[in-house]
């Protein structure tokens, strides 16, 4: 899915050894416990949950962490580039230091979730996909969050918001720096 | 009807712990089992009527007999990714009693002698995981699970947890195995199917987090009681989610055969606005729309198939007379189009195609050639591609323009949708204010 940002990837890191030691170190720390869930001959099997962590750890998936993460599981680099491009949750481009996504799917439309969608682009003067002048808020709209009957639902950082009102939207949004 | 509760029994204020569980008399079940032939458990499972609670209803015992007799290992997946829009009921099973999915899995790994299970669960779901992970680890802290299933038996089992990260395609089964082992979900040409060719290219059952949930109550009261419970070829009750334009969206556990329209007018209250229904969906998006005259059928998947849709995933999106039908498909494609994983090219390119089509007509740009074209699209999509995405994005499509075409051609002829800025329908954001924010996701 396209992320309509000006901020590229190609102003990160662009090898591992262009990523921070500390964090490097972080993640190398964290393999072994992802590794052990799958079985010996097919350790290549924790290419989602090693780009997770890397993720959590980095920011987001730059070219650099996506070597390092192919890197440690053997599998070439073209295979943690496939998989971080195929799935939405993975940042390719840099993002602010917070996401906030908005379901428009049928079930929260109904409930008011375009209208807060197209509320929160005007309050924050961002279209889908951008990120706030001040990096502080990328804001996506996205699919059906499985949490259709408390519309409207947002997720912010990846954990979920449910039943929201204009009200509740703004407190959590005023609670992010 | 009977009112036996299965699977929300314990919702949605019970202690989720494996005490809590346990204390209720949870894992008798599996103690039960452990000491039956595994033969004898799948057939329990058969007498059951259980069907696949994922959305296409395949029995569920008849899906486990598909394993080759020899091949070993073989491997179980549970599905978790509950992506198709209007679904949101196993999110529940997984937070609110995740024991009782575990024991149906422990039970299930028993009876068809597998020895690693991957519960697959939506990225988004990250409190559900946490749940998910934390029961797993109480689990192999108690010896349930781990070298010793049950304590006793010498039958080793593990279960892990693994996220997704965002892709509605690897809801369907071969896309899901795909991603678990750690690629894009590209789902696989079939057959050969995943009871024959799956995970690592080894025999593989997947099933539904709500299909496994029912396991144990199945194996403690027998399959026939299951079946009792339910109607036609479909055993025992059914987790329904009704979200739209309702008084009282939520989850409820019904009987398989219950009554649609009792659901949506006496169980949920009607519509918020208290406007007559327009329309429903009644089993997740790609099931095909009824309209609110229509509504009065059993959700049971063969009586509901007479009324040309299916009950699905048991996902119900309820629309009153103020939503506008073309903006509502509108989105519909949209999620399609953006979901289509693009191997196919009746899929990648149809899709997007409809989508694109379907917000011309909604802006009031539309021409009877494109209401042509929208009507014949479907029908080369259908049945031509790898998976029932496919399938699933061309259902709605034809169903609402069938049923709704007087809407789309009056867009069409009066340059524009009527209802402006409320397309999304009057009760929009405020059901706050007509029921004072009394909301809960369950029932
Ligand atoms: C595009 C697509 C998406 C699907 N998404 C889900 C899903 O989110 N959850 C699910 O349980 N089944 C989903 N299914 C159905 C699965 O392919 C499969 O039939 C099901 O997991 C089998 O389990 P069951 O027999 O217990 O229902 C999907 C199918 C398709 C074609
Ligand atoms: S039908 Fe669509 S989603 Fe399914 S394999 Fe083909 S392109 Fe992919
Ligand atoms: S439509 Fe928003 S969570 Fe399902």
């Amino acid at each position: 899915m396209a992320h309509h940002d000006e901020s590229s990837a190609d102003s990160g890191p662009q090898a591992i050894a262009d990523l921070p030691r500390d964090k490097v170190a972080r993640f190398d720390a964290a393999l072994p416990e992802i590794l052990k869930r799958y079985p010996p001959d097919h350790q290549e099997a924790a290419m989602l949950a090693a780009l997770r962590r890397a993720q959590e750890i980095f920011g987001w998936l730059s070219p650099g962490a996506q070597k390092l993460v192919a890197d440690r599981l053997g599998a070439p680099v073209t295979r943690a580039e496939e998989v971080a491009t195929f799935y939405v949750m993975y940042h390719t481009r840099p993002v602010g230091r917070h996401v906030v996504e908005v379901c428009t799917n049928v079930s929260c439309s109904l409930g008011g979730g375009y209208d807060l969608f197209e509320d929160l682009k005007k309050k924050l003067g961002v279209d889908n996909g951008e990120t706030t002048k001040d990096g502080r808020i990328t804001l996506r709209q996205v699919e059906c969050l499985g949490s259709c009957g408390t519309a409207p639902v947002i997720l912010v950082d990846e954990e979920m918001h449910e039943s929201l009102t204009p009200q509740s939207v703004e407190r959590i949004l005023g609670a992010l720096l | 009807m009977s009112d036996t509760l299965i699977l929300t029994k314990r919702w949605p204020k019970n202690d989720p712990s494996l005490a809590g569980y346990k204390a209720d008399g949870g894992y008798r079940s599996l103690e039960k089992a452990l000491g039956m032939p595994p033969a004898a458990i799948v057939d329990e499972v058969k007498a059951s009527n259980l069907r696949g609670r994922g959305g296409a209803g395949f029995s569920t015992g008849l899906k486990w007999t598909f394993l080759p007799k020899d091949v070993r290992p073989r491997y179980l997946c549970i599905n978790a990714d509950e992506s198709e829009p209007g679904t949101f009921k196993d999110r529940y099973i997984c937070e609110y009693d995740p024991h009782m999915l575990v024991e149906g899995i422990a039970i299930t790994c028993f009876a068809l002698d597998i020895h690693l299970a991957y519960i697959y669960i939506r990225g988004e779901f990250a409190k559900q995981a946490r749940a998910l992970e934390t029961c797993i680890e109480e689990a192999y802290a108690a010896g349930l699970i781990g070298p010793k299933l049950g304590g006793k038996a010498d039958f080793k089992l593990d279960v892990h947890v693994v996220r997704g990260a965002g892709a509605y395609i690897c809801g369907e089964e071969s896309a899901l195995m795909e991603s678990v082992e750690g690629k894009k979900g590209y789902p696989r040409f079939k057959p050969p199917f995943p009871a024959i060719v799956g995970l690592w290219g080894k025999p593989t059952i997947i099933n539904n987090v709500e299909t496994l949930a029912n396991i144990p109550w199945i194996l403690e009261n027998g399959g026939a009681a299951f079946a009792a419970l339910g109607a036609g070829k479909t055993g025992g009750t059914r987790l329904f989610g009704v979200s739209g334009n309702v008084k009282r969206p939520g989850v409820y556990e019904k009987p398989a055969g219950y009554n649609l329209k009792k659901l949506i007018m006496e169980d949920c209250g009607g519509t918020v606005s208290g406007r007559p229904v327009k329309a429903v969906i009644p089993g997740g998006s790609s099931s095909p729309v009824l309209r609110g005259d229509e509504i009065d059928v059993s959700l049971e998947p063969d009586a509901i198939k007479s009324a040309g849709t299916m009950s699905g995933s048991g996902g119900v999106i309820v629309m009153d007379d103020s939503v506008c039908m073309v903006r509502a498909l509108a989105r519909i494609a949209m999620f399609y189009a953006e979901e289509s994983c693009g191997q196919c090219t009746p899929c990648r390119q149809g899709t997007p195609w409809m989508w694109k089509i379907l917000e011309k007509i909604e802006r009031g740009e539309g021409t009877m050639k494109d209401l042509a074209l929208i009507e014949q699209l479907p029908g080369n999509i259908m049945g031509q591609t790898i998976c029932a995405l496919g399938d699933a994005a061309a259902m709605p499509v034809q169903s609402f323009v069938k049923k709704f075409r007087n809407e789309f051609v009056e867009h069409i002829e009066g340059h524009g949708c009527k209802h402006g800025e409320t397309a999304w329908g009057v009760s929009r954001g405020s059901r706050e204010a007509l029921v004072g924010g009394n909301r809960q996701p369950v029932r």
